[in-house]
């Protein structure tokens, strides 16, 4: 599974964004909350170039670089074939971050460890996907 | 010229306590209403805001709020704040008026005024659920000397998307529509603006327009449609023509409409061919000779006062199809007087033409087609049961796409990708979302209609044309009720 | 005050019945009474009547014209407008038995007569057109005079009351006829008036119906398109024009009128040529709950709305068929029919003479106007 970003109909509004960070750290889609009492950081990012705008997101690689690299055995796979980093056990090497081609996990110095797409898989459909006005990001196996 | 002194139409309330410095609504407005600089301060530019409600809708946190601009004018029954406020438009801008969507005026409204029947105990009404309901609607001349050899349009449902021209909206809005239509068996139609290339395999689902300024049309075009409609009016703004802005004449709208790109594009008042029903007769026969006589021929007229001549005129000079837009129908641009005091209610137009082509006996000649701001399925049922064949829709259609009712679509910075042709917001409505919603609207209006239909111990829509026993006028006068040819609550 | 039909629509609920015998050997009116007094139950008292076929044979060739009339005056005024149409073989009054449950009764004559010669050359109308507008002309615009019936060797007998003694008040049983239809109404307002009272006849068609038409005035505006004024605004007065539009006018055979008035549904139409005929008289289509029977001097033919919101039974002994609305009614005259059916929504029970195709024996067209293909 992943999310595909459709840069035909993606408007840039930055609500991915948004949504992505309020459904971490245990806001549960509070966005003003994150936004006004908390650090918002959200796991995929958009991105702007000449031919548009699109959310940059993990492809859940099924050979993926970053489980094979980390020292620490964070970064897991869970049956449905999600990515995603156990916080328990990363200690912020950044192995990660140096082996993604597509550069999806991006450093979190704040807390020393790494911040990845995990397809919301707690709360059910990933909450960009769900929060795009316009159509744009879709779940796909 | 000196300083403007309209204040704002519309003030944009930002609650701070929400705000979270996203910069969703900078992004989406195109009216460049919302600024955030380095700071982290916002500043609001509130007399460009049009209220299309795009960064209230967007906005994550609920932050927005846009109401009318509370600065009253001291109380004036006749020098209404709007009437102030147009003039100061005027003496600044020394120019006509202009407005995008239908008559917004308090002009009374018919359908409010008429109420639907429904069966108790003498017949049994039928439940759509259990019992077949038929709404197939077959549209064409079924003059029944002639049977067999007119071409019929049909119809799932007795509605249709009405006439907007590519330039006016945007491709995706006719890819929504063409869509939509097709799979709910029924027709969209291109306006006066051609057929873009990319919908040519949508042709054939499509009434394509000939208006006066014949954009777009050469055989190809006639050919590849389900019917051809020859537009000589529009409820917005009857006896005018089009003006299309250089600015919405993109490489792909010049294309389809076959004239430069970044010109004007003038669809002039008459057709320069029809200065007379007899021009009219001749166009039409000229159109069915060119699609050798196997489409049925629309005419599209707004209601005006003498509209029963007119529509008597049309059919008689041959059209399959009489289409009748009324004073509320919807606009890309029309100058505000005119849309504004320019026809009569469709509700009356259609009471009357329908009478009136019973009398001389030839209503089978032709099918009636109404448009021109219906808003539910409610309007259908009444405008069916007054005589209609079918309705078009247009406005409620965009409202489905999106569209907030900000009128002003003559500024092609529409924000929700509708009235526009900018391929940045032209993306804002993707058509798979937009066709799906159009869907799921006339799905919906399709389930009450066979709800009222089977309240009335009705279950084919023929069976409710015309039959105006099924309604009855509340809040009318007799003579009212008389040119509507219903009767009164009570009778 | 209460309107007559004719001013105001008046709906009604109904008991009918019809008995055709197939050879056309005549029987007493007796039977078809039998038959509709069973039904007691299904009429309020406000109007019952009878059609009976086959009872002038002496006047066979006569328009036999059953004349209701509110005073002399009226029919001063008729007469005077008759003869001057027509060359009248007989007139008399109907022989009637006075009797303690029907009251109110109108002057009733008949009348056997021909349109004049000169008056159809000069109105260049066929006998059976002429005929069928002076009695539109006498119902609209003699006043209180009504046509009953109108049709060669037939009559309608019809008045205010319950339908058996309707039948005994016009001595029914003095009269021999091979086809009866009876009707015992149970309308929710009328005064009372004979004239609203069914059969409904025009020419030699008769109706009787069960019914509420939701369909009534996309239908009566269909019909005024074709000439009919509907001036009764009764659902069997929309339903008669209807048939004679098609088969007197259209000349359309009866499975052909039938899928008009009865149209299967769209998606159960294979033949072009129905679809083609539903998407012209879409208007004719009856809709809403009804059972009919109508006839003619070939026949009745007795059909239900297409998804059969009203009862109808069909039996068949011997020579004798008979509809009616309940299966006792049948039972009460024929115990052991050879064999007693339902039929389903739309689906015609056809009764004819053994010797004739149609409800109607028409003249070969010479219109010029070419037929639907």
């Amino acid at each position: 599974m992943k999310v595909v970003a459709w840069t035909e109909y993606c408007l840039g509004c930055g609500l991915c964004e948004i949504y992505c960070a309020a459904q971490h750290d245990g806001y549960n889609g509070n966005v003003l909350k994150i936004f006004k009492k908390g650090r918002p950081m959200h796991r995929s990012r958009l991105l702007k170039a000449e031919q548009g705008t699109w959310l940059n997101t993990c492809m859940h690689c099924t050979h993926a670089p970053c489980i094979n690299g980390c020292i620490s055995g964070a970064i897991k796979r869970d049956p449905n074939g999600i990515v995603y980093v156990d916080y328990e056990r990363c200690v912020g090497c950044y192995s990660c971050v140096m082996l993604c081609p597509h550069g999806h996990v991006r450093p979190w110095s704040e807390r020393h460890q790494v911040l990845k797409c995990d397809l919301c898989r707690d709360t059910g459909l990933p909450s960009c996907v769900a929060n795009c006005p316009n159509g744009a990001l879709q779940l796909v196996d | 010229m000196a300083h403007n002194i309209m204040m704002p139409a519309f003030k944009v309330q930002r609650d701070e306590e929400r705000c979270i410095r996203c910069g969703v609504c900078v992004r989406q407005c195109a009216n460049n209403v919302h600024n955030l600089d380095e700071d982290g301060w916002m500043w609001v530019q509130d007399d460009k805001c049009v209220a299309c409600h795009r960064c209230a809708v967007l906005c994550p946190t609920r932050a927005l709020n846009i109401i009318e601009y509370p600065l009253d004018f001291r109380g004036n029954q006749h020098w209404t704040p709007a009437s102030i406020r147009e003039i100061y438009a005027q003496a600044q801008s020394g120019g006509v008026l202009l407005s995008g969507m239908g008559n917004p005026r308090t002009y009374k409204n018919y359908f409010d005024h008429l109420l639907i029947n429904a069966s108790q105990v003498t017949n049994p009404s039928i439940d759509p659920l259990r019992e077949p309901m038929e709404m197939t609607t077959y549209l064409g001349n079924k003059n029944h000397h002639s049977c067999g050899e007119k071409p019929q349009l049909k119809l799932d449902i007795p509605l249709m998307f009405s006439a907007m021209s590519f330039g006016s909206v945007s491709i995706n809005v006719h890819k929504s529509l063409a869509v939509a239509a097709k799979s709910l068996g029924t027709f969209w139609n291109t306006g006066e603006g051609g057929l873009h290339p990319d919908l040519l395999d949508f042709g054939r689902g499509a009434i394509v327009q000939v208006a006066s300024g014949r954009f777009g049309v050469h055989p190809d075009y006639l050919d590849n449609s389900a019917a051809v409609e020859i537009k000589i009016g529009q409820g917005a703004k009857p006896g005018i023509g089009g003006h299309l802005p250089g600015e919405k004449v993109s490489q792909d709208v010049s294309l389809a409409r076959m004239i430069p790109a970044w010109s004007d594009a003038i669809s002039p008042a008459p057709h320069h061919d029809i200065y007379s029903i007899e021009d009219l007769a001749q166009l039409i026969e000229t159109l069915k000779v060119a699609t050798r006589f196997e489409k049925p021929i629309a005419v599209k007229v707004a209601a005006v006062h003498n509209i029963t001549a007119i529509a008597s005129g049309v059919v008689r000079a041959g059209a399959d199809i009489l289409v009748i837009d009324g004073f509320r129908g919807g606009t890309g641009a029309a100058p505000m007087r005119i849309r504004d005091n320019v026809g009569i209610p469709v509700e009356m137009a259609l009471a009357q033409v329908d009478s009136r082509l019973r009398d001389e006996g030839i209503r089978s000649q032709t099918s009636l087609v109404i448009s021109g701001g219906i808003r539910n399925s409610a309007d259908v049922m009444k405008a069916i049961a007054l005589g209609a064949d079918a309705v078009y829709i247009a406005t409620a259609a965009l409202i489905a796409l999106g569209c907030h009712m900000c009128q002003m679509c003559f500024t092609g910075l529409c924000n929700w990708g509708i009235a526009t042709t900018r391929p940045d917001l032209t993306k804002r409505l993707n058509p798979h979302l937009g066709s799906e919603r159009a869907i799921n609207l006339l799905a919906a209006w399709k389930h009450e209609m066979m709800e009222m239909m089977g309240g009335m111990g009705i279950n084919a829509i023929e069976s409710l044309r015309g039959n105006r026993l099924m309604l009855r006028g509340i809040g009318l006068s007799k003579e009212e009720l008389g040119l509507l040819g219903v009767k009164g609550v009570g009778e | 005050m209460l309107l007559n039909e004719g001013q105001v629509r008046i709906p009604s609920g109904c008991a009918i019945a019809g008995i055709i015998n197939r050879q056309g050997q005549g029987f007493g009116g007796g039977k078809i009474i039998d038959c509709i007094a069973n039904m007691h139950q299904r009429s309020n008292g406000l109007g019952g009547g009878f059609a009976a076929y086959g009872i002038y044979p002496g006047f066979a060739e006569y328009y036999a014209l059953h004349i209701y009339f509110d005073c002399k005056e009226s029919r001063n005024d008729c007469e005077r407008y008759l003869t001057k149409n027509f060359n009248i073989r007989l007139q008399e009054p109907v022989p009637v038995r006075k009797q303690a449950r029907v009251n109110n009764a109108p002057i009733i004559w008949r009348y056997f007569a021909q349109p004049k010669e000169e008056c159809l050359a000069y109105t260049q109308l066929d006998e059976h057109e002429f005929t069928a507008r002076a009695v539109m002309h006498i119902n609209a615009a003699i006043p209180g005079a009504f046509v009953a019936s109108s049709g060669h060797n037939m009559g309608a007998f019809k008045g205010v009351g319950y339908p058996e003694d309707i039948g005994e008040f016009f001595r029914l049983e003095d009269y021999q006829a091979y086809l009866w239809t009876a009707h015992g109404r149970f309308p929710t307002n009328t005064p009372g008036w004979w004239g609203g009272a069914h059969p409904f006849t025009l020419l030699e068609w008769s109706v009787v119906h069960n019914g509420e038409i939701s369909s009534y005035d996309a239908n009566q505006r269909f019909l005024q398109m074709h000439e009919y004024r509907c001036t009764l605004q009764t659902d069997t007065e929309v339903i008669t024009y209807s048939f004679d539009l098609l088969m007197r006018k259209e000349r359309f055979n009866l499975a052909e009128t039938i899928s008009v008035i009865a149209a299967p549904f769209w998606s159960d139409i294979n033949d072009e040529r129905i679809k083609r005929l539903r998407r012209i008289y879409g208007g004719l289509l009856l809709n809403g709950p009804f059972s009919i029977i109508v006839a003619t001097g070939n026949g009745l033919i007795a059909v239900n709305d297409r998804i059969k919101l009203r009862p109808l039974v069909a039996a068949r002994k011997g020579e004798f068929l008979y509809v009616a609305s309940e299966e006792s009614a049948i039972r009460v005259v024929e115990a052991h029919p050879d064999e007693i059916w339902s039929p389903g929504g739309g689906e015609p029970v056809i009764g004819l003479l053994a010797d004739r195709e149609n409800l109607l024996d028409l003249a070969p067209h010479n219109d010029s106007i070419a037929r639907p293909a």
